[in-house]
């Protein structure tokens, strides 16, 4: 039984609790959803959190900007072609210091994912994010992005306007930008377009999204030739929050709430605002050039290789 | 944590010592032979037509008919690009290594390096054009579609870094399917690190030329391939982010005519040139010169 369908039968018993007058017949009830709560999320599997990170009800970027941020004023375009909707940005305060907030955004109707493209940006929209990104560096504010994307999107015109060069050009302009860069991943980190905007001197995942090269979906139709195999294939990714601990990609793990995000927004919530005050505290120290220096060198060491030495090999080699 | 996880994939590799052994015991040299099977006759892809193995390779595998350009392996894109002998190799050594631990992964790293000599889809070194320095990188698609893995994406890093130490100018030849999915998210973060690298070395001031050659698409087209200074590609060559069968599949119709070409993309604003294999070593050595101090 996945997650979902453990989800719903909670969402029975608690329709349950609500229909009970009985006083003593309540609180049973309420202790046995008590228990059932406790014991879905124990042993979730990776698909679980695959599941979890695209739920329908999963907070989106907008979301997560209204409640984390005491203000926010949202800004468009990228000054070349048009406004990609499946990007928001734009300026925001927290605790009384002026930030840039960038994120990707999910409906939660389907007029409303028609609207930002499910999310997935085009050229323009990651023209955009770098527009913001670079105006938040001259007047000296932090930047924050939100990510959650299934993909850049493959189509015709994202391929005219150049979407490998678009996302090329953020992460080489990222990798020098002179303030800190603080990423969440909130859903789903889907490839080179959510990387797009996440090249991070923080990189945080919320407990339940997920980071990783390709769908699950995708990862099965190429390697096996079968997308259906899409479980095995999130098992194998190694795409959960605590995998890429594990591997040393990111920083932090968010926690979220029983039963996932969606079930306690504002909790949620201020558990990513405590993350993000805490990050912007620890950068305060830091002067430009170390920000760079930090984040480059973060990159710069990410590989999963080895090397012999060469020279000392060579009465190895016949 | 990590070092955790490196240890156990170490340990895993069995064939280390195997490795360290058969490690490119031959020197790099020419196949003489185009992609398609070895044979005294050789067939085009796109025109159909037969002609003799050594017809096309003294054409520098271009088809004698109808132009199409047959895709290189590394070594044979060195030979008709750079001054003989001129080419030292840098950044030999480096292991892949599992870390998703996916059955077959190994074998078939060691298979490509059998059957390529190379240790990986990417060689670099230091070599000269008509006289003129330069740090060459190449991609080699016979080597997993040259797709970008941990050493890959090291290997473009460290040639980066090279040229930057040289203070050379730096040439790239792409080849390559994108990321590599066996290593997972190690591979994706390989563009970020790359990217990273050539932010460095454009501060410097030192030139990048990068060639789009046949197939350059995914992580590698969203990372180092598409920041070139200057951008050339060869003629017809596939160029893009996302594969023409996703494309399809996702926006349900079909692809115009010569969509995501060397052509098309030139046509957009993508690349500078699109350059014959004939006359790509006069181009670059005339950009080198361009690029010099005293002309
Ligand atoms: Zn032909």
């Amino acid at each position: 039984m996945d997650i979902l369908k453990k989800e719903m039968r909670l969402n029975q018993l608690e329709a349950t609790l609500k229909e009970l007058d009985d006083v003593q017949a309540k609180a049973e009830i309420n202790e046995k959803i008590e228990a059932y709560k406790n014991n879905m999320m124990k042993k979730l599997t990776a698909w679980d959190r695959v599941l979890l990170a695209r739920h329908p009800k999963r907070l989106t970027a907008k979301d997560v900007i209204e409640c984390v941020f005491d203000e926010f004023m949202d800004l468009h375009g990228d000054r070349a072609f048009e406004d990609d909707q499946a990007i928001v940005g734009g300026i925001a305060t927290i605790e009384g210091r002026a930030v840039t907030v960038i994120g990707q955004q999910k409906g939660k109707t389907t007029e409303e994912n028609i609207a930002c493209n499910f999310a997935m940006p085009h050229p323009e929209g990651y023209r955009k994010a770098l527009r913001l990104m670079k105006q938040a560096e001259k007047f000296n504010r932090p930047i924050i992005t939100l990510i959650d994307t299934p993909g850049a999107f493959p189509g015709i015109g994202a391929e005219s306007r150049g979407q490998g060069e678009a996302i090329a050009r953020n992460l080489y302009e990222m990798s020098g930008l002179k303030v800190p860069v603080i990423a969440v991943v909130l859903g789903e980190g889907g490839s080179g377009g959510a990387l797009a905007i996440g090249v991070g001197n923080h990189v945080y995942m919320l407990e339940n999204s997920i980071y990783s090269i390709l769908s699950p979906e995708g990862y099965a139709s190429i390697l096996w030739k079968d997308a259906s195999k899409a479980k095995d294939a999130a098992e194998a990714m190694k795409l959960t929050s605590y995998d890429l601990r594990e591997q040393g990609i990111i920083t932090g793990i968010i926690k979220e709430p029983i039963g996932g995000a969606h079930r306690h927004p504002k909790n949620t919530c201020l558990n990513i605002k405590d993350t993000i005050m805490r990050s912007l505290k620890h950068f305060d120290s830091y002067s430009a050039f170390e920000i760079t220096k930090e984040r480059y060198n973060t990159y710069r060491s990410i590989g999963f290789l080895q090397r012999f030495n060469y020279e000392n090999l060579k009465g190895v080699i016949k | 944590m990590k070092s955790d996880l490196l240890k156990q994939a170490f340990d895993k590799q069995k064939a280390f010592k195997k490795h360290a052994i058969s490690y490119r015991k031959k020197p790099l040299e020419s196949t003489k032979t185009p992609d398609v099977p070895k044979g005294l006759y050789e067939q085009c892809d796109a025109c159909k037509k037969t002609f003799m193995s050594e017809d096309i390779v003294n054409n520098r595998f271009v088809c004698p008919a109808c132009h199409h350009h047959f895709r290189l392996r590394a070594v044979d894109r060195l030979s008709l690009m750079v001054d003989s002998h001129s080419f030292i190799e840098k950044g030999l050594g480096y292991i892949t290594l599992d870390p998703l631990f996916i059955d077959g992964y190994e074998s078939k790293i060691a298979d490509y390096k059998k059957r390529t000599g190379l240790d990986e889809a990417y060689i670099y070194g230091y070599a000269q054009i008509k006289g003129l320095p330069l740090v060459i990188g190449v991609m080699d698609s016979y080597f997993m579609m040259g797709s970008m893995g941990s050493v890959v994406g090291e290997k473009v890093t460290k040639s980066i870094e090279y040229a930057m130490m040289k203070k050379l100018p730096l040439v790239m030849f792409i080849a390559s399917g994108g990321a590599r999915m066996q290593e997972g998210i190690y591979s994706l973060m390989q563009m970020a690190k790359t990217s990273g690298a050539l932010k460095k070395f454009n501060d410097q001031g030192l030139l990048f030329i990068s060639v789009l050659t046949h197939p350059t698409t995914g992580g590698v087209t969203a990372s180092f391939a598409s920041l070139g200074d200057i951008i050339l590609a060869e003629p017809k060559a596939l160029i893009g982010f996302a594969g023409p069968r996703v494309i399809k599949q996702t926006i349900k119709q079909d692809l115009p005519e010569g969509f995501q070409r060397s052509e098309f993309l030139l046509e957009k604003g993508m690349v500078d040139k699109v350059v014959d294999r004939h006359h790509m070593r006069d181009t670059i050595h005339q950009l080198l010169r361009f690029h010099q101090k005293e002309l």
